[in-house]
């Protein structure tokens, strides 16, 4: 097997003085974006409608992909008209799972370019790349005995790929999910949840509704957001469980609070969704500031001076050319913010972007890998 | 330059004339996309397919018609590699896809010249300096004299020998112009970074020509021989138009080369002038300017170098109807006559005078 493996790899790097200056890879995906590993792809094999918002994609990855552990998130580029658009999502499939297949569930922003790209224009057969799994937002190994998991709206879908994986064993832990949502209708994966709590002796499953329509089921009894008192009344051991919480930042303010409060807080664990990009179309404001990453400086940039500029005068080694936006010499990876064209005037630019440094300047803060 | 062919315009109309090419760039710039984004990987599998085909032909190639084939699929897949996806993708044309496959920053191409060099001199150099005697080096590759503002010095009587040579061997001429040997010597790049590059290029090519002349024949076996004559038939093919292209860029009559002190202050407008009186298109069918990577269009390629390469072809009248409203040449022809005018000025600049 070793042996097999180790020739395997002197075949590749054969293979390699074959296809120089491209990669066997390169061909490979050609007949099959599924092939390459230098990049990796998955091809979405059917898309299932969650809620009104969510949407789960399942994906058949190729062979690039290297696994998951329960609760990690991934990247994953899709091209919309020509453009390659990265976002991160939780995996909210179990590890390796019978079909093969790894699934990530998508809420709709509104207004926003990728989600509604991804939830509702989707078909199955679309190649979507993929980053590798990564993230802290993990089980431990052993699993601890008492678990509570806290989770608001979309934010179910990393603790859902915890929950299918201990599902998935023999014994589950003393586990209990705190799940809130505006109405039982937008629980992500309700019907999934419910059904697992009625079989899993082990799982509680609390929901905790924010808006009930007055005298509807349940009308008037809860309302509005979770609060301390009510999850105490829900959880009276919440203090003796290692707790996992993801939702908005608000909540996940407020339980970092209050766990760090009850002096536990190294029970707590929480997942950020960090949202690559401004939303579209919103303008960037406030006074420029470039952060240049690798060499750590940082300088005041005014509207109209080309980051070029801004980085030599900060003592940055800056690789350039033309100076005039033609050459393309200057690009540098764009960290976080947004940049002016100062040709066009026209503002833009995403995380991992690469922007002409030299017919570019800041809207806002910016931090550059350089 | 030929004072006479913009003697008509002010300032403002300059500007003017620039405005509008900016217009030209917006709206392209606007319009890019999922078309555009077939296209390019369209090309690419095209040529990857071809290579491969053509690699496969000539591992067989002592059947002759094998070898045939094979040549022909090799030849047009490393044309197609340097001219149409390679040059263009360096160019940045492609970058707006985000693309990490298909990106400046991480291609390279079937030649022997790494890309990261060829940027600094054509990107860089070539496209700011166009056609600007002492600051482009392409106006003559430093060996030939290609416009009268250079002074001629004897050695120039053997220029029409040097072109001819050169055009078979394009691809080693160009790794050897991209070391930049005369700014070493002139100081304007320290021998460190010379022998720098000098290893980037030795490493670079040894891996091409390990690949063209050595491991393919030897895979070939019984073949070895017509399979190394197959490869090295389509190199010297690309060589050759590749060159034949190039000559017909900035060469033909019409062409107007720039002293350093014309171009003082020059703005943007008087770029987007110079770049149009500096270069010559070529006319043909949409199967040349694929196989010549749209250099055909290298008035358009010029004003926009980054703009992709496929949409050359509907920008061309636009900025021909501006030139015929700003009454400025825009120097054209069949491939025939422009390489003829090419090759007539490299005879008559041999010559002092």
């Amino acid at each position: 097997m070793i042996a097999t493996a180790w020739w395997g790899r002197r075949l590749a790097r054969a293979a390699e003085w074959l296809t120089t200056p491209l990669l066997p890879d390169d061909y490979l995906g050609l007949v099959n974006p599924l092939w390459s590993a230098s990049e990796p792809c998955g091809r979405v094999e059917s898309v299932r409608r969650e809620t009104a918002d969510a949407t789960t994609l399942l994906i058949r990855p190729g062979r690039g992909w290297a696994g998951h552990h329960p609760g990690h998130h991934l990247r994953v580029g899709v091209e919309i008209q020509g453009v390659l658009h990265w976002r991160v999502y939780s995996i909210t499939s179990a590890p390796d799972s019978p079909d093969g297949l790894v699934s990530i569930t998508v809420k709709t922003l509104p207004g926003g370019r990728v989600s509604p790209h991804l939830g509702r224009h989707t078909a199955p057969g679309t190649v979507l790349r993929l980053g590798a799994a990564e993230g802290d937002f993990t089980l431990p190994f052993p699993v601890p005995p008492r678990l509570l998991l806290l989770t608001a709206g979309v934010g179910i879908t990393p603790v859902m790929g915890i929950l299918r994986a201990l599902a998935a064993r023999d014994t589950v832990p003393d586990t209990v999910l705190v799940h809130s949502a505006a109405t039982p209708q937008d629980v992500v994966f309700g019907p999934e949840l419910r059904e697992l709590a009625r079989r899993k002796a082990a799982l509680t499953l609390h929901e905790h509704y924010t808006r009930m329509h007055p005298g509807g089921p349940g009308a008037g009894a809860r309302s509005r957001r979770l609060t301390a008192d009510r999850l105490a009344d829900l959880v009276p051991d919440w203090r003796e469980r290692d707790t996992w919480a993801c939702g908005p930042v608000g909540m996940l303010e407020a339980v970092e609070r209050h766990w760090a409060q009850a002096g536990i807080a190294e029970h707590l664990h929480v997942e950020r969704f960090r949202f690559a990009t401004t939303p579209a179309g919103a303008e960037a404001n406030g006074p420029g500031r470039v952060r240049f990453t690798v060499t750590g400086r940082e300088a005041d940039a005014a509207p109209c001076v080309p980051l070029l500029v801004v980085g030599e005068d900060a003592g940055v080694p800056m690789p350039s050319g033309c100076r005039m936006g033609i050459c393309h010499s200057c690009v540098a990876r764009l960290v976080r913010g947004r940049v002016r064209d100062l040709r066009t005037g026209r503002i833009h630019g995403e995380a991992g972007d690469l922007v002409q440094t030299c017919v570019s300047a800041a809207a806002g803060p910016v931090h550059l890998e350089l | 330059m030929n004072a006479t062919t913009t003697a008509h315009l002010d300032d403002t109309d300059v500007e003017a004339f620039g405005a509008e090419l900016d217009r030209i760039r917006e709206e392209i710039i606007a319009e890019r996309g999922e078309s555009d984004a077939r296209y390019i990987r369209r090309v690419i599998a095209v040529q990857r397919t071809l290579e491969a085909g053509g690699r496969v032909a000539l591992l067989v190639s002592l059947f002759p018609p094998a070898w045939a084939a094979g040549t022909a699929m090799l030849a047009t897949a490393k044309i197609l590699d340097n001219m149409e996806i390679g040059h263009n993708v360096l160019h940045g044309q492609w970058d707006w896809m985000r693309d990490p496959k298909i990106h400046s920053t991480t291609w390279e191409w079937d030649a022997l010249t790494p890309a990261a060099a060829w940027k600094h001199t054509h990107n860089d150099l070539h496209h700011r300096w166009t056609n600007v005697v002492g600051r482009d080096r392409d106006v003559g590759y430093t060996i030939l004299r290609m416009s009268q503002d250079q002074p001629w010095r004897p050695d120039h009587l053997a220029q029409p020998l040097y072109n001819a040579a050169l055009a078979p061997l394009f691809e080693w001429g160009i790794a050897i112009f991209d070391l930049e040997f005369d700014a070493a010597v002139q100081g304007r790049k320290t021998w460190r970074t010379f022998f720098g590059e000098l290893r980037g290029l030795a490493s670079k090519a040894g891996r091409q020509i390990g690949k063209d002349y050595v491991l393919f024949p030897l895979l070939a076996g019984p073949s070895a021989l017509s399979c190394l004559l197959g490869n090295l038939t389509a190199a010297t093919t690309r060589n050759l138009w590749s060159h034949t292209i190039i000559f017909c860029g900035h060469f033909p009559d019409g062409t107007q080369t720039f002293r350093e002190e014309e171009i003082e202050g020059e703005t943007r407008a008087r770029w987007y002038l110079r770049q149009l009186l500096g270069s010559a298109n070529i006319e043909g069918g949409p199967l040349f300017h694929v196989l010549s990577g749209n250099l055909g269009h290298q008035i358009e390629h010029h004003l926009y170098p980054d703009l992709p390469s496929n949409r050359y072809a509907q920008i061309a009248p636009r900025v021909r109807e501006l030139c015929d409203k700003y009454r400025l040449p825009y120097t054209t022809g069949p491939l025939g006559k422009q390489y003829r005018q090419a090759w007539k000025r490299v005879l008559r600049l041999a010559l002092p005078g």
